[in-house]
């Protein structure tokens, strides 16, 4: 669904992606992984369409990156981008005048589910508490293709739970999902695949199990194996 | 539950529901939950939890009916070789950790007697 051949993103003297070409299955669940600075949230900035690419092309679903890929996909960056007045119910009305595939009954029963009040105030809200606000928001779109940014970061271990559950409540045989983050062993359970970026070009795994089941391997060895 | 990263997480999950059946947790005819469900009951992938019913299906511990959902099977036999199965590979672990202790066949039976007066105590 999701095609890229030779990425290249650059800002000024700086290279930010070198070279990413990858291909991405419907229905199924990535980790993009990869130390600060190697590039993901440049990479998933290209393909949400918010940045352009120095070099190279994005196909999705055969079509270029551009308004009708934006209806489908559903991006979540890692920096709050709520006004400091909003309360979580304006957040969801926010997004319901930006995006046509918002479903406010959605986000409720997901700000419901995560334990949170719509009358909050977005600026009086915890790390972990703005962590979910967000991905609710952005799993209450029924997109097809959804970019989470270090959706795990600095989240307590209950949260996480909760984080992990309304992404795999969303996920399904139509959408697909890429997770970026550090923390390869939150993901393993249950992604399909995985991205590794390294200085700004790409090592991918297209299926988890079939590793640990041939070669006995996870992704956290594959992992230590490309960084050590 | 947690998950060892190395071994397939399909297998892994199917010890523990066959473990759960064994220990009388999920019974004879018990409702499994859809496959959406337990991806997300188990934080596994839905393609592996979509595997894991057809491995089940296939070593017929449970049974699908049509529009009403998965089940767990009513055949005794099928319980009866799942336990000696799981009791067979406890013991093959068991025997060869303690061979590599350098334990004897008849060191390795008095020890377990010994350990097993001591429980009834």
């Amino acid at each position: 669904m999701l095609e890229c051949k030779n990425l290249r993103k650059t800002y000024f003297r700086k290279t930010a992606v070198d070279n990413i070409s990858l291909e991405l299955e419907e229905g199924k669940i990535y980790a993009l992984l990869g130390p600060n600075g190697s590039g993901k949230t440049t990479f998933m900035k290209m393909v949400a369409g918010l940045v352009k690419p120095t070099q190279g092309t994005i196909s999705y679903k055969n079509q270029q990156i551009g308004v009708n890929s934006k209806k489908e996909v559903a991006y979540m960056s890692t920096e709050p981008y709520f006004y400091n007045y909003m309360t979580v119910e304006d957040v969801g009305k926010y997004y319901a005048d930006f995006f046509e595939d918002f479903d406010m009954s959605a986000y409720r029963e997901l700000v419901d589910e995560m334990e949170l009040d719509m009358q909050t105030r977005v600026n009086k809200l915890s790390t972990g508490m703005m962590a979910k606000v967000k991905l609710a928001a952005t799993l209450a779109r029924k997109a097809k293709l959804y970019l989470l940014d270090e959706p795990l970061n600095g989240i307590d271990l209950l949260t996480r739970e909760k984080i992990v559950t309304a992404i795999l409540k969303a996920a399904g045989e139509d959408c697909t999902i890429v997770i970026s983050s550090h923390l390869v062993e939150e993901l393993e359970s249950f992604i399909d695949g995985a991205i590794f970026i390294k200085n700004g070009c790409n090592v991918m795994v297209g299926d988890a199990e079939e590793m640990r089941e041939i070669q006995g391997k996870s992704i956290v060895d594959m992992y230590k194996e490309i960084y050590a | 539950m947690e998950y060892e990263n190395n071994i397939p997480i399909y297998l892994q999950v199917m010890n523990r529901i066959k473990k759960d059946m064994i220990q009388g947790k999920l019974p004879m005819g018990a409702k499994l939950p859809s496959t959406r469900d337990m991806a997300v009951q188990y934080h596994i992938n839905p393609n592996t939890a979509g595997r894991i019913y057809k491995e089940m299906e296939q070593q017929n511990m449970c049974y699908t009916k049509r529009g009403l959902g998965t089940f767990v099977t009513e055949d005794a036999t099928v319980f009866a070789a799942m336990k000696e199965a799981m009791a067979e590979e406890v013991l093959e672990t068991f025997i060869k950790e303690m061979k590599d202790l350098g334990y004897s066949k008849d060191e390795v039976m008095s020890v377990i007697e010994k350990r097993y007066e001591r429980e009834t105590d």
